[in-house]
């Protein structure tokens, strides 16, 4: 047999579905490992349930997973998908509707069952009706080849055999994309290494499925995605959580100071939690504590001794955190806090993202309370913005948020695994006790208007801190007017002073319009601005690291456009605080439907303006 | 700073003490402040953290670290110093609204845990700060400024809400029996792990004469002692076996007649820091950063 022609593609869009117990999260896993040493750039999107296993078949236990890679680079998992891969009727009616007309779709026609059918809502096949005429349909009895192909496997039950089907599925799509299938295989050998012949059996399925690709008349064309010219060096997939939990151990070896992490499970922020406990030899303790609450006030004690305290969570253990991050304000300690965004309010869609918690993280704690605010634009970028907050948590002694969310958190891109040498030390001084001189624990630093540290175990330091208001440089509990004014100024002042530096922005010769926007949404915002300047129009994007305080010359920056808009996963928040603090008449793209933005969907907001 | 030379006025801070005159706070105080120099700590190395109450101003009158924290969160700030900071010897006062109340979840965990910690809990059965409402280990039918018909509440009884959460060491003392309450702070100290403290202490102002029975009678101050019968109860004490100490626990001046006081419980169990910090120990100490970020499937461009 000859091998088939093969056609060349600037990128794709590939999204599995299946049920959640169907292993696609597994599936989309391999092949944007795959895609990622074949040298493509790409970006994905994991879309998944709350429910562990929703009932089986049924149209919430749908579980996605949408990968871009492209011979280019790429900011976004796509709009929508070229190939959509199905594996049950709920997974295609569910995810149908993004498939553009004349799309591929591949369907395992064993799962298009009366009782699937059923419980998808289907009254008749859609294999059978008609009504996929427009798309470009691979009926593919996935189910039935693989059981078949692993009957003489010794050991696996029919169940076991079924479940494989996710890797009959993968190693299909791997030969149609041609990608380098060894990694996968060398995965599922550890994966099973306590069950060879599970391990067997998947590898055999793979196998079989690659095969299928290669032979079978279905597919006439093999298609191939060249290397992206990225910019040189020694690259990795990572997660946005992944990259929290190493930027949080890099800033604890940049500063020398133990990093504690008090977390209590939650959705989507467990898996920093989990990450940071494999790492002991790097003096990490991980304190899954009884509460939000306890999670908050642990990392607050261990910052009360000299280590960098940590505590993560989502916007609803978030809420619960307040009290601390105010007494963290009050004792001007470090204290560093994640917010990995989700859909709210209250539980919301806990495996959603959404833009929402910014308003709470700057404003929902009693009285004057200031705390610094950051945010992560991209998976990548959660490793430098968490050594960012640290080094200004630890300089200022000031509690800091750290935003990023669901999108952030799940999703992953190559990144260029950073020269730790390269990183600039965060330099932290304890206070030690001068013969003859009193100690003054709120005696400020001129320049950042921090109090000194002075950690338990330091002689002739010893001294009371608390979230009574205290006296200006002695710390005593003081309730004169005068000395709370001054207090009250001096945190604002010294959180309002913090050095962010100035807001780039990516202008474009005449553009008018300027596109302001801040943490996850990064990718398809600036892929919107890209569609909207490939067509011809003008437009200039700024994308904020540092929601509090803004960066010093935003304010000319905004007075420098004509229009703004603000595109936000929420109503509007930081459009209201951009029009309250400069005055401008920024305009808001506002939409929060759980998904990230759509690049196509940012372009069309920008061109309405232009 | 000679750690030897220290005596009870090291201990105390420049600051006044604001209690209201004739609280048993006083007394409470004045008894940690003169055993604490027999533990040859130096004062840096000791630190007092509360939460909120009349009770957790202790430790802005102590001469050592301090922290005032937020209502009931006084155990799992402590916890996470105490995890982080083993060299340090780390106390935490609290009252009944504070410590059973709102902070009741940070300290069952903690004593689950058997963290490194020394929990004293300072009991008047009502809440002082606020003026004057019932508290979860006020009586029955305790009138107060928030049930003037009397509480319908039942009351916790806070040694036996210790030892069902797993607590290694639980103790009762009287504010002002300065030997007893003495006794029971060594022996407290020297416990390795979690130690619970009631102080039976009076409110003059809210709860006035809630333990007269054995505050104005020093002959009704009956003391647990190892391996010996408690009174005319016929159990004989065993502060290694839960049950005794959780019979004895049960024991009240209104039903009984007596109240034990003294060392319920005291065995040992490794501590919660102890074994994070060993797991840390056998880990090593050496991660590879840039092995780390560079770990999983790479590729090179260019």
């Amino acid at each position: 047999m000859g091998a088939k022609p093969v056609e060349q593609l600037e990128s794709v869009v590939i999204r599995f579905a299946g049920d959640s117990g169907d292993g696609m999260q597994l599936t989309g896993g391999r092949f944007s490992s795959e895609t990622a040493l074949s040298g493509n750039d790409l970006a994905t999107f994991p879309d998944f349930p709350a429910e562990i296993r929703a009932p089986a078949g049924s149209l919430p236990g749908v579980s996605g997973f949408q990968l871009h890679f492209a011979d280019h680079d790429i900011l976004t998992p796509g709009d929508r998908p070229d190939v959509l891969v199905a594996m049950n009727p709920a997974a295609l009616k569910t995810n149908l509707p993004d498939l553009p007309v004349g799309g591929t779709l591949i369907v395992d026609t064993d799962a298009f069952t009366d009782r699937n059918l059923k419980k998808a809502g289907y009254d008749a096949s859609p294999l059978e009706d008609g009504s996929l005429g427009a798309y470009q349909v691979h009926a593919v009895p996935l189910t039935g080849m693989t059981v078949g192909a692993l009957k003489d496997i010794e050991g696996v039950t029919a169940r076991e055999a079924e479940r494989a089907k996710n890797m009959f599925a993968l190693g299909l799509m791997s030969w149609l994309y041609g990608r380098p299938i060894e990694s996968t295989l060398e995965f599922l050998q550890t994966k099973f290494a306590k069950r060879p012949e599970i391990a067997a059996a998947n590898v055999k399925a793979f196998n079989t499925g690659y095969a299928f690709g290669e032979t079978s008349e279905a597919f006439s064309v093999q298609y191939e995605v060249k290397p992206a010219k990225l910019a040189p060096g020694r690259y990795r997939q990572i997660t946005g959580n992944v990259a929290l939990s190493y930027g949080l151990i890099a800033a604890s070896k940049l500063s020398e100071l133990p990093l504690f992490l008090g977390a209590y499970p939650i959705t989507p922020a467990s898996s920093i939690l989990e990450e940071l406990a494999k790492h002991k030899s790097f003096g990490v303790r991980t304190f899954q504590a009884e509460d939000e609450i306890a999670a908050a006030g642990a990392a607050l004690g261990a910052s009360f001794g000299g280590g960098l305290g940590v505590t993560t969570s989502a916007g609803p253990g978030v809420v619960l955190k307040s009290e601390t991050v105010g007494l963290a304000v009050a004792l001007e300690l470090p204290l560093v806090v994640i917010d990995v965004q989700r859909a709210g309010p209250s539980t919301g869609m806990p495996t959603k993202p959404e833009q929402g918690d910014l308003l709470m993280v700057l404003f929902g704690r009693n009285s004057e309370s200031p705390v610094p605010v950051l945010a992560a634009s991209t998976p990548g970028d959660c490793f430098h913005a968490a050594i960012e907050a640290a080094r200004v948590a630890l300089t200022y002694r000031t509690p800091v948020y750290l935003l990023s969310d669901a999108y952030l958190a799940n999703g992953s891109e190559p990144w260029q695994i950073p020269d730790i040498s390269a990183l600039e030390p965060i330099e932290v001084e304890f206070a030690r006790a001068v013969e003859g001189e009193t100690f003054l624990p709120y005696h400020r630093d001129p320049e950042t208007l921090a109090r000194p540290w002075a950690v338990p175990g330091t002689p002739g330091l010893e001294h009371r801190v608390g979230g009574l208001e205290k006296a200006n440089e002695t710390g005593n509990v003081s309730y004169d007017p005068e000395n709370h004014d001054l207090m009250t100024q001096l945190r604002a002042q010294k959180v309002a002073g913090i050095a962010v530096g100035d807001q780039p922005v990516d202008h474009q010769e005449g553009a008018d319009v300027l596109v302001l926007s801040w943490g996850g949404t990064y990718g398809p915002v600036h892929a919107g601005v890209r569609r909207v300047r490939a067509a011809g129009g003008k437009v200039a994007h700024a994308h904020l690291r540092w929601l509090n305080p803004f960066p010093r010359n935003l304010g000319d920056v905004l007075r420098s456009y004509d229009r703004v808009l603000v595109p936000e996963m929420n109503l509007g928040q930081l459009s209201r605080l951009v029009r309250a603090q400069y005055l401008v008449d920024a305009v808001g793209y506002n939409r929060v439907t759980g998904k990230p933005f759509k690049a196509g969907e940012i372009a069309d907001a920008v061109e309405a303006l232009l | 700073m000679s750690e030897l030379a220290l005596t009870a006025k090291d201990l105390k801070s420049d600051q006044e003490v604001r209690w209201c005159p004739g609280c048993g706070d006083y007394a409470i105080l004045a008894a940690v402040q003169s055993f604490m120099p027999e533990l040859g700590l130096a004062r840096e190395k000791i630190v007092f953290i509360s939460g909120i109450g009349c009770a957790a101003r202790f430790p802005y009158y102590m001469q050592t670290y301090g922290m005032h924290s937020i209502h009931g969160r006084a155990p799992a700030i402590a916890t996470g110093l105490a995890v982080s900071r083993p060299d340090l010897s780390v106390w935490v006062v609290s009252g009944d609204g504070d410590a059973l109340s709102i902070g009741g979840n940070h300290l069952i965990h903690a004593l689950r845990r058997n963290v490194n910690l020394k929990l004293l809990l300072f009991n008047n059965r009502i809440y002082g700060l606020t003026k004057g409402q019932y508290s979860p280990t006020s009586g029955q039918g305790k009138v107060s400024g928030s049930t003037p018909l009397g509480s319908v509440d039942y009351p916790f009884n806070p040694l036996a809400l210790a030892l069902g959460a797993g607590a290694t060491f639980v103790a009762r003392a009287l504010d002002i029996d300065k030997p007893g309450l003495t006794d029971v702070l060594r022996r407290a100290a020297a416990h390795k792990g979690a130690a619970f403290v009631e102080v039976f202490q009076n409110c003059n102002i809210y709860n006035d004469g809630e333990f007269d029975y054995i505050r104005e009678d020093k002959d009704a101050r009956t003391y647990l002692a190892q391996g010996e019968a408690f009174g005319e109860t016929g159990i004989v004490h065993d502060e290694s076996d839960f049950a005794t100490a959780f019979a004895l626990a049960q024991l009240s001046w209104e039903k009984d007649g007596v109240v034990p006081l003294g060392v319920f419980r005291d065995v040992q169990r490794d501590s919660y820091d102890e074994l994070v910090n060993a797991q840390l120990a056998n880990a090593g100490g050496d991660g590879d950063l840039q092995a780390l970020v560079g770990s999983g499937d790479t590729w090179t461009i260019g």
